[in-house]
């Protein structure tokens, strides 16, 4: 097997209600950051995104966001979809493209825009992410998917509303330094309990916001890259459950993390107490308590106690979010998991300014599709 | 007329649905004097279909419950009828729905059946032959309706939903009840009628009583007796067609028939008229209690206009099938008053646009 | 929706028919050519019982198009009599939902393809109380 791909550029775009750029140029915004970072052309695009064949009407995404950019020469181009953890998967075909030795640069970028359509459009597009014919006919959004793995949760393990609100409080907390954040404005337990009901027991307060964005990693072989600083991505894993949340054995846990985690960590050559820093899926504050069980980074049930010990900050046992996550910083939803691969690999560059957590040396994102159907989990180190 | 083998009545099943709005509610919204309606039309509410009913998927629920009385597997109801004047399609028939909702075919006649309130009993009649004929073996009858008068009209008032259906076979003192007889009489009289492009039916008021209502509902019955030999004191139970509470009465009294018979089968006065529902949700009233050779008359009025009148008698098996389901006075009490502005927005009443799609 | 993927899945939502996998016995909703744990072929349609009681719940206020009407709503995961999971919404709830409560399956309208398309029909629980 041929050796690890390393990092050598990456670009982010402040998220939000992005008016006057188009997926294209958010698409080229990221993309020229990273490419200008590297030095270096890619020889092919992985795309991540899940919605602009519904919401843009456009499909056969990778040479149209490439032509619409103009940024670079035409290449390969190919978009990878699934559901929000598209972005997460997008990097995963780059990571097989590169160190399969196919290509020797790849360019993998997340971009998804949000704002535009109404939020009943939205909220029926993001349930596309569960079983056309058995959920969303129902009438079930995803954020009432969410709801009950979170009222599951909540009574299994019997952790108190205050515990999930915390959650929201440190993600919102963290993204005031983020520059690249679309919520930085610091919330209270009292706000987050008394925003408006989505699907009981989920408050507004406990959702990420959709918003436009695009991340950007370019990868090459190691031997390629240019600097002494490299930060590689040591390994990649996917864990997978049904499409529909009925499947389920549990709704107080999401299995696909975990296999996502043991791949990952394996491939890594890592356990989860390695990590100096991880980036987690909060789509949802339930998501953020989940995912650090399935991780495997606390036992289950322990994972909205581990927040509300204060272990999750900054300069807490594991740092998790520091720029504030899906919560704060935004959900792009196809863009999600470059930007949590690209927050990792500032932490282990040193890059992340005032977010910046101590002693990174390895670190972690995961990224989440459905309702606990598809998990992505990359582990990046830096080495010297 | 009378069948040719004996046809008994296997199943009944019912449902009316739990939301109820009062005539003084209705009669707020329209100034009107609130206990003058009520009084007039011995009516204190109407059953209201919620925002994910009509007239297929209350009809299903009242087959369900016939099917658990018959005891008869669904793919041996040979015909389906689904009386109506509220089909969910204008074109479509409900009847297909309502089968393949219940596990009913393929191998099975279906069809919507039209005639105001009088649909549910033409449907009883035309299996009743198919049975007797022995072209099939059972055959279900069902009358449904989420009815509707227009906004503030005298009928809005009464029309109700809610729904009923009646399994029949090969007569049997295993059955509910067996047919003595039946009549059918009708004539071209336009008491009420809706054209194509109209969205509330249009009526004749007084036209509706004496001319419409009492010469059908009492010129069949009085046939029926004839034909049967039979006098009003031969009845236990006698249900009439329903469209308010007072007309029942007003036609017993014409017929020499005890109040007293009538006190089962009437149900409008809870729960208004539930058109082609009307009649057959008295007769499963009556069903849920009656006793094994006791005698049953039943006449249906539709507008425009007619009736079927039928004679049963209780068989024995009755007892054993009574409990398989909900009685209809299962479904008559549990109630949930709802105000008009929820009325309107539970059947189609407020026209969407803007931000609610 | 396309009128094709309506009538394709009428069993599933009229009659809550799911399959019974010949080879292991697995019995699972929604129906597949498959059994979904050995992956054998030979599965047979079966009717699932129409008891069961609620597993977890969400209150729904914020629809998705098309069942503002219903608003708010139950989305509920009902665990079948015979063990079989399936996700669903509930309708006519008078009192309070909690987990274990138990519900009967209901034929009714689940949504409309506007004023001129076909009406989609399914399966809602209800309160059994």
């Amino acid at each position: 097997m041929s050796d690890n791909p390393v990092v050598v550029g990456t670009g982010l775009t402040k998220i939000g209600r992005r008016w006057e750029d188009s997926l294209s140029d958010l698409f080229a915004e990221a993309s020229r950051q990273a490419i200008e970072e590297a030095g270096i052309q890619p020889q092919v695009v992985f795309v991540g995104n899940m919605v602009a064949g519904e919401l843009d009407g456009q499909e056969h995404l990778g040479l149209a966001l490439e032509d619409g950019a103009g940024a670079f020469p035409l290449v390969p181009a190919f978009k990878v979809e699934s559901a929000c953890s598209s972005g997460g998967s997008a990097l995963l075909a780059g990571y097989m493209a590169v160190k399969s030795g196919v290509y020797d640069s790849a360019l993998v970028v997340g971009v998804e825009k949000l704002s535009e359509e109404p939020s009943d459009s939205i909220t029926t597009a993001l349930a596309e992410a569960a079983d056309a014919d058995f959920e969303s006919y129902y009438g079930a959004s995803f954020t009432s998917l969410n709801a009950l793995l979170m009222r599951s949760y909540m009574k299994d393990y019997n952790v108190p509303r205050d515990w999930l609100s915390e959650i929201a409080v440190m993600m919102h907390k963290n993204a005031v330094d983020n520059p690249y954040a679309q919520l930085r404005k610091a919330i209270t337990v009292e706000d987050v309990n008394r925003s408006r009901v989505i699907a009981d027991p989920i408050r507004l307060l406990d959702c990420s916001p959709t918003g436009d964005g695009a991340a950007a990693i370019l990868l090459t072989r190691p031997e390629l890259a240019k600097g002494d600083v490299q930060v590689e991505l040591a390994g990649m894993g996917v864990g997978v459950d049904t499409i529909g949340v009925n499947g389920r054995v549990s709704l107080s846990d999401v299995p696909a993390t975990a296999r996502a985690a043991k791949a990952a960590f394996s491939a890594a050559k890592i356990e989860p107490k390695d990590l100096n820093v991880l980036e987690v899926h909060d789509a949802f504050t339930i998501m953020a308590a989940l995912a650090l069980e399935d991780i495997g980074v606390v036992g289950k049930g322990e994972g909205a106690k581990f927040f509300h010990e204060g272990n999750a900050e900054r300069d807490g046992k594991l740092p998790v979010n520091p720029e504030g996550g899906l919560k704060a910083r935004g959900h792009p939803v196809g863009a999600t998991g470059v930007y949590g691969a690209v927050e990792v690999v500032r932490q282990l560059q040193g890059k992340a300014g005032k977010m910046q957590v101590p002693r990174a040396e390895i670190g972690a994102f995961h990224n989440l599709g459905g309702s606990g159907s598809h998990a992505v989990i990359g582990v990046f180190k830096r080495k010297r | 007329m009378k069948p040719k083998n004996p046809v008994s009545v296997y199943g009944w099943g019912s449902y009316v649905p739990p939301y109820r709005l009062t005539v003084a509610e209705i009669s707020r919204v329209w100034g009107r004097d609130p206990v003058q309606y009520e009084e007039e039309l011995n009516v204190k509410e109407k059953a209201v279909a919620g925002p994910d009913e009509d007239s297929a998927t209350m009809a299903v629920e009242a087959g369900r419950n016939a099917l658990s009385r018959a005891g008869v597997n669904p793919k041996d109801i040979g015909a389906l009828y689904v009386g109506t004047e509220s089909p969910p399609y204008a074109v479509k028939p409900t009847a297909t729905t309502v089968a393949e909702a219940l596990g009913v075919g393929p191998f099975s006649l279906a069809a919507d059946l039209e005639f105001a309130c009088k649909a549910g009993t033409e449907g009883l009649q035309a299996t009743i032959a198919l049975v007797s004929s022995g072209m099939i073996k059972y055959g279900m009858a069902i009358g449904s309706d989420t009815a509707q008068g227009g906004p503030g009209d005298h009928l809005e008032y009464t029309a109700a939903s809610g729904a009923t259906a009646i399994i029949v076979g090969p007569g049997s003192k295993d059955a509910a009840a067996t047919l003595e007889g039946s009549v059918s009489f009708v004539s071209d009289t336009p008491d009420f009628w809706r054209r194509y492009a109209a969205r509330y039916p249009s009526h004749g008021e007084g036209f509706t009583g004496e001319p419409a209502y009492f010469k059908h509902v009492e010129g069949a019955t009085r046939a029926l007796m004839e034909e049967l030999g039979l006098k009003p004191s031969d009845f236990d139970y006698v249900v009439f067609h329903q469209p308010n509470g007072r007309y029942p009465l007003t036609a017993a009294r014409d017929l020499g028939i005890s109040p007293s018979a009538l006190k089962v089968g009437l149900l409008s006065p809870m729960i208004g008229n539930t058109y082609a529902a009307a009649s057959i949700t008295g007769f499963s009233a009556v069903l849920d209690v009656a006793k094994p050779g006791q005698r049953v008359l039943v006449t249906s009025f539709g507008s425009g206009a007619g009736s079927d009148s039928f004679s049963f008698v209780i068989e024995d098996g009755i007892e054993a099938r009574r409990d398989k389901a909900r009685k209809v006075m299962d479904y008559v009490s549990k109630r949930v008053e709802i105000d008009y502005a929820l009325y309107l927005k539970f059947r189609g009443g407020i026209r969407l646009g803007g931000g609610a799609k | 929706m396309t009128v094709p993927r309506y009538w394709r899945n009428i069993g599933a939502h009229y009659r809550l028919e799911g399959i019974r996998c010949k080879s292991c016995g697995e019995v699972s909703f929604p129906p597949r050519s498959s059994c979904p744990k050995c992956h054998s072929k030979d599965v047979e349609v079966v009717q699932l019982p129409r008891k069961g009681k609620v597993v977890s719940f969400s209150l729904l206020r914020s629809p998705p198009n098309g069942f503002e009407a219903y608003v708010p709503y139950y989305v509920v995961v009902v665990e079948l009599e015979n063990g079989v999971r399936v996700l669903g919404t509930l309708t006519d709830v008078f009192g309070e939902v909690k987990e274990g409560m138990e519900v009967e399956a209901v034929f009714r309208k689940i949504s409309e393809d506007g004023e001129e398309g076909l009406i989609h029909y399914g399966t809602k629980f209800r309160p059994i109380a």
